[in-house]
């Protein structure tokens, strides 16, 4: 038996650096970008998120508009003409990275630094007094750590764990301007606020800001060896829901579970036992 | 009554096409914590929710509308939602007099069942229980999920007779949108069915006592498979008291923690000749073994296959070498047939695979590769060319129904474990978002939610009545033994009702109080469902 599930969409056309392209009406400026194989660099958007247009990094031009637009999430129009790597664009992408660089530590942001280097950006022409977010890293329990030294603020994590997924609202952003960041309520420590820690904010972190005990660990004691990481995907051992696991093991010994971002079943969500709960198999050792 | 035992529907058409979810004896954000996120997609989408359970759970809290009903009423309540469904002139009429059978003794069941007499039974509103009808009666794609609410009961079966009975009258299943699904609470009970790890069936649910069906597992095995329905565990047990047991061959569960009214199970398999128990720890059970064989992780150490809830086969894959002289489990009981003088050959998992998929026809399309490629597939697959089903039954729509899917009354029947002046509490038992069952898995990683352990719940009125203090802790005792618990308040528990999980066994033997009450059909006790008395201990 067949199902009609949604009605046929109408296709866009439209021009990208002089290359045209037709997507689906609905489509963003960045789904056309991909779809020519011209890569836009992202910070705060995310696959499975609803795009909260921060980071700034993916902006284009488009002819006809007063401002640079976010790509991530500005939907196409018929005849639309987008330039992506033009001198405005180009400058642009650079002060925000000059402006994320010069605040945020982002040694494990691979993506950041890889967005430094192709826009030439300069984080250290503010000088050495610029103002940075550094701060002790919050280790307040055995599963995951927060170091919001390395917080760009995109608002990931809190779409995570609000409601395109977790829906569990145990952070947010406080706080105005320079002094914005991320908090659970009234500041107070993850075992006593009300996070669940299915963890779902690390899969979404871009900088690292969050990252896992283990990891955490072994990075801290020089031991962390991604080189040699292995990825195998399984089903979590635990309830019947079917939700596709991907142990990441160093050394025969698993360091990071997550769940792919294109796996219907989770999205690359899981709940505590999925991605914390598999101690118990290491413990045999 | 559908004859292959799995859910209808799909997570997809849940999130996605649904107008209404009850989750009924279903804590599923804590159980089935990414369902619930296909629910809650469904609940931004303008879904209705109502969540029919004794406590007020987390995923109560996300409800239209929430029922609390009095443990083991769920007939009474399904019946009087069927009574005004038909009262109302909700029924879906043309579907019941095409699709279904029994329909005028089903009528004349719920008859009695006057929202007024289901409100003093159930303890559930009148008003609450005609809305809940009102909304399924008028509902086009409602979803009926349920879990060990429903199913941890001396009537598990007929509790979910009365349910399918619900989704009958209103044409809810065998449609996209629509269905019923059991949750599923561990990561492969459904692969367990499917393989026909249950005593009355074999792989893909086909019938044991079917001669021309088992003829042909003996042509292929190449022995004379028993023609009758084996044993259920709780028959095993019986058995065992009656003598005519003596040997016992545990794979993966640990009875001797997991029994209703554990003295009775440990006592029984201390008295078998022969218990040799395969698992990944040393488990109580293991510790009572003659023979103790340490077996692999299946998800993590082995290659093979599970199914999900929505009959989703998906292949596991081994990332870790196990530990010592742990073994795969095809390999240990690969070698147990050596030694018993029958080759199987070299222990393959995908040879495994390729057999069942030669032998049960709803798993004929399911190669390894295709597995790969689709992401897993949905059962039934007959062939290399099928998509796999994502929805069953939909035979009932056809112009034409073959066989239609009958109506079956079912009657009331409270817990085994009646309250009296004695036993005056009512104690159910679930789950915990950060645990599972008998805590030897979660036991292994340090969540901050283990905080505290095992603890009685009990409402502050409660609290108040029998003299126990927030934080104290209380002699609880049934009607089969009594332990000693900590106690916490709890405002989401009724008057009357009391929780505890079964996660802590080393630090609170909850099952040294639950009865053994058993379904006659699942062999599942009524776990949901003891009777106890509390007292302050200072």
């Amino acid at each position: 038996m067949s199902v009609l599930l949604a009605a046929p969409k109408k296709m866009i056309e439209l021009t990208v650096d002089g290359e045209v392209v037709r997507v689906f009406e609905g489509s963003t400026i960045l789904d056309a970008c991909r779809m020519l194989g011209n890569e836009q660099p992202t910070l705060c958007y995310g696959d499975t998120l609803t795009p909260v247009n921060v980071c700034r990094v993916c902006v284009v031009e488009v002819e006809g508009a007063r401002t640079l637009v976010p790509s991530c999430s500005r939907k196409v129009e018929a005849g639309m003409v987008v330039l992506t790597d033009s001198e405005r664009v180009r400058t642009s992408r650079r002060l925000v990275m000059e402006l994320l660089g010069s605040s945020v530590d982002l040694s494990t942001a691979p993506d950041a630094l890889a967005y430094i280097e192709q826009y030439d950006a300069k984080p250290d022409r503010f000088g050495p007094d610029a103002a940075t977010v550094v701060q002790d890293v919050k280790v307040d329990n055995d599963l995951y750590v927060r170091d919001y030294s390395k917080c760009i603020l995109c608002y990931k994590c809190v779409s995570a764990c609000g409601e395109d997924h977790q829906n569990t609202f145990a952070i947010a952003v406080a706080g105005r301007g320079f002094d914005a960041h991320i908090s659970t309520e009234l500041d107070v420590t993850l075992p006593e606020s009300a996070c669940v820690y299915c963890g779902n904010c690390i899969a979404v972190c871009p900088t690292g800001a969050l990252m896992s005990v283990p990891e955490y660990e072994k990075r801290q004691a020089g031991t962390w060896d991604a080189e040699n990481e292995t990825v195998v995907s399984t089903v979590c051992p635990y309830c019947g829901v079917g939700c596709n696991l991907e142990l990441h093991v160093q050394d025969n010994e698993i360091v990071n579970v997550t769940s792919p971002h294109d796996h219907d079943v989770t999205e690359g969500n899981l709940c505590i036992k999925g991605r914390f709960g598999y101690q118990y198999v290491q413990n045999r050792r | 009554m559908f004859g292959a035992g799995g859910g209808t529907s799909s997570y997809e058409e849940l999130r996605e096409t649904a107008d209404l979810i009850i989750l009924w004896g279903s804590n599923a954000r804590d159980a089935h914590p990414i369902f619930f996120h296909h629910l809650l997609k469904a609940v931004h989408r303008g879904a209705k929710l109502y969540v029919v359970d004794p406590r007020r759970t987390a995923s109560a809290q996300w409800a239209d509308l929430w029922l609390g009903l009095d443990v083991g009423t769920d007939i009474p309540l399904a019946n009087a939602i069927a009574r005004e469904v038909i009262t109302a002139g909700l029924v879906n009429e043309e579907f019941v007099a095409r699709a279904t059978t029994c329909y005028d003794a089903y009528r004349e069941s719920v008859e009695p069942w006057t929202l007024d007499e289901a409100e003093r039974v159930t303890g559930v509103p009148a008003d609450a229980i005609r809305e809940l009808a009102h909304a399924w009666g008028n509902s086009r794609y409602p979803q009926m999920c349920w879990t060990l609410g429903i199913t941890e009961h001396h009537n598990a079966v007929d509790n979910v007779l009365a349910l399918i009975n619900l989704s009958l009258l209103v044409g809810g299943v065998g449609r996209h949108g629509t269905g019923l699904q059991p949750l599923r609470g561990q990561n492969n009970v459904q692969g367990g069915g499917d393989m026909g790890a249950i005593p009355n069936k074999l792989p893909g649910f086909q019938d044991v006592e079917d001669d021309a069906l088992r003829a042909k597992f003996d042509a292929a095995w190449g022995v004379t498979i028993p023609p009758k329905y084996g044993l259920h565990m709780t028959d095993m047990f019986e058995a065992i008291e009656e003598g005519t047991f003596s040997a016992l061959y545990v794979i993966g569960e640990n009875p001797a923690q997991s029994e209703a009214d554990q003295t009775r199970a440990r006592k029984l398999l201390s008295s078998l000749d022969c218990l040799v128990v395969q698992d990944i720890f040393r488990t109580k059970t293991a510790e009572m073994a003659d023979v103790v064989l340490p077996a692999s992780a299946s998800w993590a150490e082995t290659e093979g296959t599970v199914t999900s809830s929505e009959r989703r086969v998906q292949r596991v894959r081994k990332a870790l070498e196990p530990p010592g002289d742990a073994r795969d489990d095809v390999a240990i009981v690969y070698e147990l047939a050596q030694r018993l003088g029958v080759d199987l050959g070299s222990p393959r998992p995908e040879d495994v695979w390729n057999e069942v998929r030669t032998l049960s026809p709803m798993h004929a399309g399911m190669s390894y590769k295709r597995l790969e490629e689709l992401g897993g597939i949905q059962w039934p697959c007959w062939d290399e060319t099928h998509p796999g089903d994502q929805f069953l039954h939909g035979r009932l729509w056809d112009n034409v129904v073959k066989n239609p899917a009958p109506f079956t009354p079912v009657k009331h029947s409270p817990p085994v474990d009646v309250l009296d002046a004695e036993f005056p509490l009512r104690l159910t038992t679930g789950r915990r978002l950060e645990s599972f069952n008998t805590g030897v898995q979660t036991g292994g990683f340090s969540s901050p939610l283990h905080v505290g352990g095992e603890a009685l719940l009990v409402s502050p009125e409660d609290g108040a009545r029998y003299g126990l203090r927030d934080g104290g802790r209380a002699l609880v005792t049934s009607r089969r033994g009594a332990v000693e618990a900590p106690v916490a308040f709890d405002n989401n528990l009724r008057p009357g009702l009391a929780f505890m999980s079964l996660h802590f066994p080393d630090l609170v033997e909850v099952n040294v109080l639950t009865i053994d009450a058993t379904d006659p059909k699942s062999g599942t006790a009524e776990f949901k469902a003891t009777a106890i008395r509390v007292e302050a201990i200072a």
